[in-house]
């Protein structure tokens, strides 16, 4: 990597329109799945090329939380699976 | 359990599985006998299925409707090509090397398939390159011998260098390549050979069946015609080979053969002449069955005709409830539904014969008879139990009530039916804005449901009073309009005071009758309006169309500003489009929410009628005089549009001495543009409040105000000053070389030449500007056109992407699949159509809450 090259690029997740992500420990992630009866496939998926993905360091099958700002409802969660591109 | 298709495998039809699959070898080109029975080893062969009602199968022994009908086949004398796979012919042809049979891929450049599955015809077509993309090897790479080169004349000849191919050489050729050689172009769909015909299938009578018109006379369908050429020519061929005959007629009819199974599968070959009826019309090949808007994919599987329904011109009938349909007495004789005799409701149904209001009856058998005139009294007799009468529609039966285009799920909805003289369907104005109708020659269409579980969901469901709240905004669809409104409002204004006989007359006019608060010799209009409002009915909170623009804030000054209603009384406001208009109607809205659906179709009904009856009796005229403003007033507008048309001039000084400021992102010509724009529109604009502050209180200012027709800008543009007229947005430019017409100098930048009409509609225009507003009126029209045809089609789209999301009961919005979209619907989980305009006005409950 070029020399000082973290100095200079800007923290992803401080970026406004970069909603908050966090990684679900496997409790919640089994919470979630009986919850919703569904299995880990039925969730929208989001690939672990993605920028966020990365810098968060999650792995193919985690779970994400994810809070958005929703101009319907305020905040809303959603939820995304990890998988390999 | 949801079965998942994992694979679908397509291929070429082989002669083995059309022998097998087939009950009947053809062998004449006879149809019937000389007593009209069907030939057997004819194309009408009785083994080949029933088309007659009451006959049975001879190969399955099914009647109508249980038999599939069966194949058969038909021996060629010469094989043939198949149309549909010329190309694939060709493309194999150039590839096969003419010696060693070998495809001339040269080793390691194989085509390699893709995918995992079985490769599929579609993949045959797809890597042998339709597009002739390909070029033909010049030598063989296996054995070098020199390739010739290989043509292809449309329709279905094949030359290597000169000399012609017959499909019996091609199919040689085909004959001898090994299973293992295709594989290398990607050819696995079956053998090459069957591309090409030797045993031709003769389909089901099934599907081509033949109609027998009055004088007994059998008509056949285009393909059994087709059919019969094809077996006729090609007995003819057999003979003529038997016979040993020169080779110059074998030919001739091999070609003939060629030509009626090529126009059999596709009557629109390019290079082949039509194959037509005897009549000149062209016949309709396989192809033509599937292809286009009225093809068996477009016409009959996408779209489909239906029974019991009728279709005829709109009119109004304000004496009809929102929720009824005016049902044409012709139109009502003709639909049916099904009465189910019981030995409870035999009379009933002896009394529907006996006066001609029922057409037919079914007999436990399932024999129907028409019921006439005759026979009705021998069908009353021999009635009973388990004899279903097809009654006539009558009043009060729910019927589906519909209007193209069904954009959204208010386009059809469940009526009740009143039966009617006259020849047009009958509607209450006020549900023309869910089905987007009005009176100038629009048609709908009525289904009449037939089963009991069909009418019940259709008037639980789709009843106009189940869906007064729209899903899309919360608010009513359904409400007042136009006259209705200005006289509701006129009506509620504070003023307004009705003697006790007036206000009787008023009711009989309206058409329905009321209780008149006791004791008083004079109600207000608001007292009268209160009479059709639940008792306990209350809103508050908003202000009244009249005031909407007030930007202060005070309460209680003016009578007629806040709505206020209290135990069914209206205490202030004037009721106008911010109450029970559609789409606004406040009042509407909250009466549906806080009542029943009942209550508020009456109310729609009510009010509407009494808005009209009101006008009938205050009187609701317009004169050109009412757009006349007060000499001050007139002199002020004048004052202000020539001011603003002097400071459009100065600005175009500025610009020509470069004087004038240039805007940010603009060159200096648009910021002149857009700054000349803004001082007419200013100047337009304190016109308008002259009229509006000036003009003295009328009908027109009353419609406008109450919000039920027109606005300040339309009142402004009769009385004051046109304005601007615009083309794509911007002054009008086009027209000669730096002048909109000959009568300006050129490059004249001056309001007037560039579309600005500085008259009213009442002064009349001059001839320029009257130019300068039908261009802008063209291209409204215009772009209306367009802009439908484009934003309906964008919609569609997006209903085809969206149709199967659902919202689940634990909240969440998923796919057909049940993989999940949102995890709350819309992301708050507010239905739209149970809640105040997409928001839950909970202040409102809170309040009634606590007063109780």
């Amino acid at each position: 990597m070029m020399y000082g090259y973290d100095k200079m690029s800007m923290d992803l997740l401080q970026h406004e329109l970069v909603p908050k992500h966090e990684i679900l420990s496997d409790e919640e992630k089994n919470e979630l799945f009986t919850k919703l009866h569904i299995t880990k496939n039925d969730l929208p998926k989001i690939l672990d090329s993605d920028s966020v993905v990365k810098k968060i360091g999650a792995k193919k099958d985690d779970v994400l939380r994810i809070t958005r700002t929703s101009s319907t409802a305020g905040t809303a969660i959603y939820f995304r699976l990890v998988i390999p591109e | 359990m949801v079965y998942r298709i994992s694979e679908l495998h397509f291929s070429l039809l082989s002669p083995d599985v059309v022998k097998n699959l087939a009950r009947v070898r053809v062998v004449t080109a006879d149809l019937y006998d000389a007593d009209g029975y069907p030939v057997e080893g004819g194309v009408m062969d009785p083994r080949l299925g029933v088309i007659d009602p009451g006959l049975h199968c001879r190969t399955c022994g099914g009647g109508i409707g249980d038999c599939p009908g069966h194949l058969g086949y038909l021996e060629l004398a010469k094989p043939v090509i198949n149309v549909l796979y010329t190309k694939v012919v060709y493309q194999l042809l150039k590839m096969v090397c003419r010696k060693c049979q070998k495809v001339m891929v040269e080793e390691g450049k194989e085509r390699k398939s893709k995918r995992k599955h079985k490769i599929t015809i579609s993949d045959v077509e797809a890597n042998i390159d339709l597009d002739s993309v390909i070029v033909q090897p010049a030598t063989c790479p296996f054995c070098k011998t020199k390739s010739k080169k290989i043509t292809f004349v449309k329709p279905y000849t094949y030359y290597e260098e000169k000399k012609e191919l017959s499909p019996m050489d091609i199919r040689e050729r085909f004959e001898k390549v090994s299973d293992k050689e295709l594989t290398k172009v990607g050819f696995n769909g079956g053998r090459p050979e069957w591309l090409i015909l030797t045993l031709f299938p003769v389909p089901p009578v099934t599907m081509r069946p033949s109609i027998t018109l009055e004088g007994g006379e059998r008509s056949e369908d285009d393909l059994t015609h087709k059919l019969v050429d094809i077996v006729r020519i090609n007995q003819s061929l057999k003979e003529n080979i038997d016979i040993g005959a020169p080779e110059f007629i074998l030919n001739d009819l091999w070609e003939l053969v060629q030509y009626h199974i090529s126009t059999y599968f596709d009557n629109e070959l390019t290079g082949a002449p039509l194959a037509r009826h005897r009549s000149g019309r062209a016949l309709k090949g396989l192809i033509q069955r599937l292809k286009a808007k009225e093809g068996r994919l477009r016409g009959n599987l996408l779209g489909k005709r239906v029974n019991f329904s009728a279709r005829t011109v709109i009119s109004p009938d304000p004496r009809l409830s929102i929720n009824e349909v005016g049902v044409p007495e012709s139109i009502a004789q003709e639909l049916t539904l099904p009465f189910y005799v019981t030995t409870k409701n035999v009379k009933e149904a002896q009394r529907l014969i006996r006066n001609q209001k029922a057409n037919y009856v079914i007999r436990p058998d399932g024999r129907r008879i028409k019921i006439t005139e005759e026979n009705k009294t021998e069908i009353v007799q021999n009635l009973i139990e388990g004899w279903i009468v097809e009654r006539q529609l009558e009043n009060g039966d729910v019927v589906l009530y519909n209007r193209q285009p069904s954009l959204h799920r208010m386009s059809i909805m469940a009526h009740r039916v009143r039966v009617m003289p006259y020849q047009t369907f009958r509607m209450n104005p006020s549900v023309c804005f869910p089905y987007n109708a009005d009176f100038d020659g629009d048609e709908m269409n009525v289904h009449v449901p037939q089963t009991e579980e069909a009418r019940v969901e259709a008037a639980m469901l789709m009843a106009v009073e189940n869906n007064l709240i729209s899903p899309r905004f919360g608010g009513p669809v359904i409400g007042l309009d136009l006259d209705q409104i200005s006289g509701i409002a006129l009506l509620t204004k504070a003023e307004t005071k009705l003697s006790r006989r007036d206000a009787t007359l008023l009711f009989g006019l309206a058409g329905f009758a009321m209780e008149l608060p006791a004791g008083k010799e004079e109600l207000t209009g608001k007292e009268l309006f209160s009479l059709l409002l639940p008792e306990d009915f209350a809103i508050s909170g908003y202000r009244s169309n009249f005031y909407k623009n007030r930007k202060i804030e005070k309460k209680g000054e003016d009578p007629d500003e806040w709505i206020e209603i209290k135990d069914g009384k209206l205490i202030s406001g004037i009721i106008d489009k911010q109450s029970v208009a559609a789409e606004n109607g406040k009042l509407i809205q909250k009466l549906e929410r806080m009542t029943n659906p009942t209550t508020a179709k009456m109310f729609i009904d009510r009010a509407g009628r009494l808005g009209a009856a009101y006008l009938m009796l205050r009187g609701f005229s317009l004169s050109i005089a009412d757009l006349d403003l007060p000499p001050e007033a007139q002199t002020k507008t004048r004052e202000e549009i020539q001011k603003a048309e002097e400071e459009a001039n100065q600005l175009i000084v500025q610009y020509q001495t470069k004087e004038l400021t240039t805007l940010p992102g603009m060159t200096r010509k648009e910021s002149l543009e857009a700054q000349i724009m803004n001082a007419l529109a200013s100047g337009v604009s304190r016109a308008s409040d002259v009229v509006e502050t000036s003009m003295k209180p009328n009908d027109i200012r009353n419609m406008y105000l109450a919000g039920s027709k027109g606005s300040v800008i339309t009142t402004t543009q009769m009385a004051a000053v046109v304005g601007q007229e615009t083309i794509l947005g911007k002054r009008i430019k086009r027209g000669y070389q730096k002048r909109t017409l000959a009568h300006y100098k050129e490059g004249d930048l001056t309001p007037g030449a560039h579309g600005f009409v500085a008259h009213s509609f009442k002064q009349g225009l001059d001839p320029f500007e009257m130019m300068w507003n039908i261009m802008n009126g063209r291209e409204g029209l215009m772009d209306k056109s367009l802009r439908t045809r484009k934003s309906g089609y964008m919609q569609r789209r997006l209903i085809n992407a969206l149709q199967d999301l659902k919202v689940m009961h634990d909240g969440t919005v998923r796919n057909a699949h049940g993989r999940i979209i949102q995890f709350t619907a819309g992301e708050d989980g507010i239905d739209p159509s149970k809640s105040d305009w997409g928001t839950i006005a909970w202040k409102d409950r809170l309040d009634m809450m606590v007063k109780e």
